[in-house]
This record gives C-alpha cells, structure tokens and sequence, in this order.
C-alpha cells in the first residue's frame, strides 16, 4: 500500500472532527459537483506523516530501489522492489476551472480587461434564445403541437460558451443536447422549428425525429440518436483535416453516461495515437435519463480518464460560460496546432427531463431540480456579471424576452402551416440514384395510399 | 447506383460485366493482359484508386507495412504514407465509425476487416450510421465508405472466422453489396465500389484468394449492380456468387458431359440483385438452382428466392431449388467443415432432380 494508507490514517485522526474521510468526501463532492480549485488540504500534515510511517526505512513508490531503467516498447520503465498499487482514486479531485462565482461575479477582477464586451453580450443573447427556444418547444410538445423534444435546460453555457470559442469551419458531432452550438453558427428559429415539424423545408426531409438537427453548409453533423457513436466519427474528420492539413478541427459533444460506451474509449485511444486534432467536451450533467453519475462510473469523473489514453484534459465548470469559453478556445489552439486531442469535461447539471418521454421526479428529488434551476442558472449567472457592469439591463432583458416569445409564435405557426414532404421522399436518399426494387415500392405505396386515401395522413402529398 | 444496362463512364475505360466465354475466361479474348492472383488484383484495383483520387484512404488493422492480413495491402503504406493506409487499434467499431466520419466530411475511406466476421463489432455504426446518414440528413451527407474483408468457409479457421455475414448485413436500408469471385472482377468492383457514393460491401473469399487469371492491361471498371453471365445454357439457371461459382463450373463439366446445358450466372451484386439479368434466364431456361455458402435460414438464397417468386412466378416450370450451408457453426474437424459447404456432387444431383 505504500505511503498512501498511512496519510489517510493521517487524516482521518487529524481531522477527528470532519464528518467525512477524503475517499468519501471526494466522492461525495464529485457527486454534488462542487469542487473547485483548492490547495491540497493535507498538505499541512505531510511532517506527522514522517512519524506515522511504519517503521520500515523510507520508501515512497515512485523512489527507485533499482537503478536500472529499461526501454519497454518505446517507454522507459524503472523498476522498484516496493510493491505499490496505484490507488483507485487520487486524493485530490481533479481542480474545476471557472473565472465567474456562482453570483457573477469575476474571481479576478482584472480579468475584466481581457474580455470583449460585444463578445459577451452576445453570447448571453444566445444563451436567453436557447431557454426561450427550449421553453416554448417543450410546451408545444405538452400540447400536442410536436412529437417529442429534448430540452438544453440549464446547459446553455456549455452550448453558446464553446460554440463561441470554435471557428465555423470546425467540424461538430453532437449528440442530441447541443442546438446551441447550431444555434450560434446561424440556424434559425425558424429552422429548428422546421426540423421539428418534419415539413417540407426541413432539411433533412421529414426523416429524423425532432432535435436531430444537421446542417452541411453549417458544419454541423446529422445527429444520430445511439450513444456516442459520434465520438469515433469525429475521430475521422480529424484524421481527414490533419490529412489536408486544414486549420480547423473536429469537436464532437456526449453526455456522462457517453463515456461508458466502447465507442468513447476506441475514439479517444484512437485519437491520441493517431494525434488527431479532436475536441471531446463531455457535458457531465449528473444524470443519464435515470442513472445518476455515481452509478455511470467509479472515476473521478471524466477528466481525470484523459491521462489513461495519453489525452490532455481539463475540467471546467459547466455552468460559467466564460470559462467555457476560454477553455474550449485554449483546447481548440493546442489541437490545431500540436495535432493533438484534447478533453474538457464541463460539470453542469441537467435541469429538464431527460426528454419530453421522461419524467424525471420519478428517480430525483424535486427540490435537487429547482435548487439547480433556480440557484445555479448558467443564463441568470452571466446576466449578473453583464449587470453588476452595466452591460445589460433589465429592460434590455425584458425586450429581448418578450421579442423572443413574439418571434417563437409567428415561427411555431409558420411551421406548423407548412405541408410536409411528399411521399417520394420515402424512397429518395437512401442511396443516391433511386434503385428499381426501391421504385417498384414506391409505386406499390403510392397505389395504396391513393387508393386508400381515409387510412392515410391526409397532409401528405402523395408525388 | 445507375439504371442497369447502361455502361460506366469515362472515356478510356473498358467496361465488362457481361463476361459471354468459356468458364474460364472472364474477358474478351486478348494475347495482352497481364497474369495475377485474385489478393493481386485487389490491390491493384486499390492502388489505381488511390493514385487517382488523393481522398481514397485505408483504415484498418495491420494494413499499413505489415500489408495487410492477406496482403492485399502489401507495399501500400510505403507508397503513400502512414496517414493514408493507417494501422488501427483493435477497435472495429472505432476505426469503421472512424471512416464514416471521415467520409461524411470528405475522405474516401476503405474499411478492411481483418475477417468479415470481426465487423460483427462494427454493426452499430454499419447499421445504424453507415447505411442511414445520407437519408436522416436530407441528403446533405454522403458516406461514400468501402467496408471489405475476406469471409466465407475457409480450411479449419474455426466457427468464429468462417462466417458468412453478406446475410446479416444484406436488410440494412441504405447499404450496396456487392462479391468478388475472380481476378477480374475482383478488381473491377474494389474500382466502382471506390468510386460510388454509396457505402458499398465488398464481401470477398478467404479461400480464393490465390485464384490467378490473366486480366486486361488497360483499366476497366466493373458495374456494381450487374451480375455475370459466366456460362450460357438453356436447360436451368444456376445462380450462385463467391467460391460457390467455382463449385458450379467444376460440377458444370460433369453436367455438361452428361448432356445438360446450364446457364450460369454469379450473382455480384447481393444488394440489390440484379434481377434484369436472372429475369432473362429464368425467362428463357423456366428452372431455378441457387447455389450458395449462406446458412439455409435467412441467407442470401433465402431472399433470393423471394423476389424471383415475386417477379418470376409465371415463368417457373418447377419449384426454385436452393442448395445452402446447413444452420450450424462451421465446425474444426475438416472432415465436418467439408459437409457444411455444398459440393460439386451435390450440385450435379441437384441438377438431375430438378431436369429431370
């Protein structure tokens, strides 16, 4: 067991007081996703650690014993007579980076001149259209209006804050939560409200479920509803960049429980010895529909997993779009640049259901819910920074909102009116010159259906 | 996929589905021509796209300077870098996902399976993202990928390397497929199935591997969605693809010897078939024998048979008849493995029950 036994002993009698030893606090703190930088807290106690040794001669596990160092497959190995396990879990959590306090406010006031104002103000304005577009979709949904849809609830600084960080011809693989980041690149509401109605303007013809957006002239994927199937795609794109030596990257999105898929850990491998330039940004929101992160995985979350496959990583908090911000940019630099991969996971939480098929007061206290919603709102948390220095007010906030929801409505009704695709677009696409079998079919459906025409949706063109 | 009698494009190319000859030639009579196994003619097929089109990349295991597990890669990765014939991780599924993100975003990728078999790990993204991306997206996407590998029976590889998975993947919407059985078209169809926006499989043979036949020096491109007249007849309509194609030529001499005149056809295309082709046999010799590796249960002759019922019922004087694997793993023992693959006898007594 090495050293390590003795300096938890250590705290545990040292901190006589606290509740809980490090082991549990870490995972308790991990699980509430409240850790922040902090110094080491035992650090203090390393001299009574001597004492507490055993009192065999002092060897810690990284001292060799062995001089001899051996060259194993292209790494150097050194040898040690002290048999030490690596422990399952670090005693320190790995350190959240953020720049704004819950409250807004700056943790260093004189970063402020670094920041551009209209750059901020911006990525607010997206940040309040993502909630209001969210707000408005879901109640459509309660209504009947649209099928189904998946709301960014309390995620919004995750989308807008690395969105606004990417270059537009950065490749994106989402996974279904991130309209944001499509939402900055210039997607209209109107899109999003097409795509959801499946009529004929939408571009992806009808064929996917609402919220799977994608846009070519956008750079941003088809999304694909299986879990993180995406992640191995993006590997690809940047491979394909790298080839072409472009000044861009691939940046592909997934959720906590994306990261127990065989595809994350074959895309990040992957990346890594290939040194593709790939952003992974896992949105760790605590929750995968039910299955809460301390049964997703054992690890200190998902950043600390980078180092297993030669990835560098970074942790940063979710829910400060500025840090967000200033984290993705900084990953995105050392991608392009070093052709490297790079990690970030953004600890935020998932505020809505896990869609409109969820209803997710069935696994989790409604307080946890409300007290995220209410008391660590990323949007109300980048408002309070743009007020506290007068960049915004309320009356820009109430115009803006009441702008918004004017705009939703005329978009939702315009949608709505819109005939939907034709019934050849069931055939068409699949491959790229319709094949005769698939004709023979179509001539086949198109004779029921017109032949039949009461058993069959009646907004349908049959051409 | 084009309409299908027409003839692939380009000025200077050659184009040859229709091979109208002996069972053993497959081209127009020619002194040129140079002579190749059928691992030869792949790569070949292989380096021709490759040197023509800069985005044609190779992914997978051991591709890169090992040359690939039967060497269709071989010398490769020196000609054109690490990048473009890359070694992978054992990770189907990755390196497969890999491509079609890569072809999504413009690359031309060629996904090699160590053995068909192991691409049983890369099923979610063949299905799920492969075959479907271009119709979920409106079009916007393409994924022009090329998923290959040797499959099929081969001597003693054991239940999990003999697998034949053109039936599992042959319902996947979305998908082309397609079977190389000789050198000829072996490279002929690496060349279309490069060149198509579609994601094309190319199912190849574990054993025919070393299959040598001279083919033409000038380059040709083979027609994804024709099958091939290898031999025609006018007493039964044997269709068949893969090593079972040359099953049916040795059985075709004992037959023809006893007096039989079978056509012949090898299938190629296995999604969709082409059903122009078999339509016109079956239309002429009123008789149907389906030769095939498949499992008898869900099989490419399983499917086969339905659409020439469908489209062919009133020309059939007698029931299709369709000669399969039977529903097991294929077995070590070679003695065992032998009786799970149809034979040349089997055949030729096929033909006379279904003759007469």
């Amino acid at each position: 067991m090495g050293w390590r036994l003795p300096l938890r002993t250590a705290l545990w009698t040292l901190r006589g007081k606290q509740p809980k030893a490090t082991a549990d606090m870490v995972r308790e703190l991990s699980h509430r996703r409240e850790v922040y930088s902090a110094v080491p807290c035992h650090l203090h106690i390393f001299p009574i650690l001597k004492r507490l040794q055993s009192s065999e001669p002092e060897r810690a596990c990284s001292q060799n014993m062995d001089e001899e160092m051996n060259d194993f497959m292209g790494r150097k190995v050194s040898y040690s007579s002290q048999m030490c396990f690596i422990p399952e879990e670090s005693t320190n959590s790995v350190p959240c980076y953020r720049l704004l306090s819950t409250h807004g406010d700056l943790l260093d006031p004189s970063s402020i001149n670094e920041l551009d104002k209209e750059l901020c103000i911006e990525m607010y304005r997206k940040m309040v259209t993502l909630q209001v577009m969210d707000t408005i979709f879901y109640d459509a949904q309660r209504q009947g209006r649209i099928s189904f849809y998946v709301t960014t609830i309390g995620e919004e600084a995750i989308n807008i804050g690395s969105a606004a960080a990417l270059n537009a011809t950065d490749v994106v693989f989402s996974q279904y939560r991130e309209p944001g980041v499509l939402m900055w690149r210039g997607f209209t509401l109107q899109q999003f409200a097409n795509q959801c109605y499946g009529n004929e303007y939408d571009l992806g013809k009808g064929r996917q479920m609402p919220v799977h957006y994608g846009s070519n002239e956008l750079n941003y994927l088809t999304v694909s509803s299986p879990i993180a199937t995406q992640v191995p795609q993006a590997v690809g794109a940047a491979y394909g960049l790298k080839m072409d030596k472009k000044d861009a990257c691939a940046v592909t999105y997934f959720g906590d429980g994306g990261t127990s898929e065989g595809d994350f850990h074959a895309g990040m491998n992957f990346a890594a010895v290939l040194g593709a330039p790939v952003l992974f940004i896992c949105r760790n929101n605590g929750w995968a529909i039910s299955t809460p992160t301390s049964e997703q995985f054992r690890s200190d979350g998902v950043a600390i997993k980078g180092q297993a496959y030669g990835v560098r990583s970074i942790r940063v908090d979710g829910n400060d779009a500025l840090a967000v911000y200033f984290a993705v940019k900084n990953a995105r630099k050392m991608a392009v640049e070093e052709f490297r991969p790079i990690l970030i996971e953004a600890l935020t939480y998932r505020v809505g259901h896990h869609s409109t098929s969820d209803d997710s007061s069935k696994y989790r206290s409604v307080d946890e819910i409300e007290y995220w919603r209410t008391r660590r709102d990323p949007v109300a948390r980048l408002r309070m920074f743009l007020q506290s220095n007068r960049w915004w007010d309320d009356e820009n906030e109430d115009l803006l909102r009441q702008d918004l929801r004017t705009q939703m409505m005329s978009v939702l009704h315009n949608a709505e009116s819109k005939k939907k695709p034709g019934l050849s677009n069931l055939f068409e696409d699949v491959y790229d010159v319709i094949p005769q079998n698939l004709k023979e079919q179509e001539q086949e459906t198109q004779a029921i259906v017109g032949k039949y025409p009461k058993d069959y949706p009646s907004d349908v063109p049959l051409d | 996929m084009r309409a299908p009698p027409s003839t692939v494009r380009a000025s200077k190319l050659v184009t040859n589905a229709v091979a109208v000859k002996s069972e053993t030639a497959s081209i127009a009579a020619t002194k040129s021509g140079h002579e190749l196994l059928l691992f030869e003619a792949l790569r070949e097929g292989l380096e021709e796209e490759m040197e023509r089109d800069p985005r044609v990349c190779v992914l997978g295991e051991d591709v890169g300077h090992y040359g690939g597990s039967y060497k269709v890669t071989k010398g490769l990765a020196e000609k054109f870098g690490d990048l473009r014939v890359l070694d992978t991780p054992i990770a189907e599924n990755s390196f497969t996902g890999m491509a079609v993100g890569a072809a999504m975003t413009g690359l031309r990728p060629i996904v090699e399976g160590m053995n068909m078999g192991f691409l049983l790990l890369a099923y979610n993204q063949i299905s799920n993202n492969c075959g479907m991306l271009h119709y979920t997206s409106g079009g916007q996407f393409t994924i022009p990928v090329v998923i290959r590998g040797p499959g099929g029976v081969g001597r003693q590889l054991g239940a999990e390397h003999s697998q034949r998975l053109e039936s599992y993947f042959q319902s996947v919407p979305g998908l082309q497929m397609v079977a190389c059985s000789t050198p000829y078209n072996a490279k002929g169809l690496m060349k279309a199935a490069i060149r198509s926006e579609n994601p094309v499989i190319l199912c190849e043979h574990v054993l025919l591997y070393n299959l040598k036949e001279r083919i033409p020096d000038e380059e040709y491109v083979c027609c994804l969605e024709r099958a091939e007249l290898v031999r025609p007849g006018k007493d039964v309509t044997i269709l068949t693809y893969s090593r079972m194609r040359h099953h049916v030529l040795q059985a075709a001499k004992s037959l023809i010897n006893k007096g039989y005149d079978p056509e012949i056809i090898d299938i190629i295309s296995l999604k969709p078939f082409d059903l122009h082709t078999i339509g016109n046999s079956i239309k002429k010799t009123h008789k149907v024998l389906i030769v095939e590796e498949c499992m008898r249960t869900g099989g490419i002759g399983a499917s086969l048979r339905a659409s020439i019922m469908d489209n062919f019922w009133d020309y059939l004087d007698a029931p299709i008849m369709c000669l399969s694997s039977q529903d097991v793993p294929t077995p070590y023992a070679g003695t065992l493995e032998e009786a799970t693959v149809v034979q040349p006898p089997q055949i030729v007594k096929a033909i006379k029950q279904l003759c007469g």
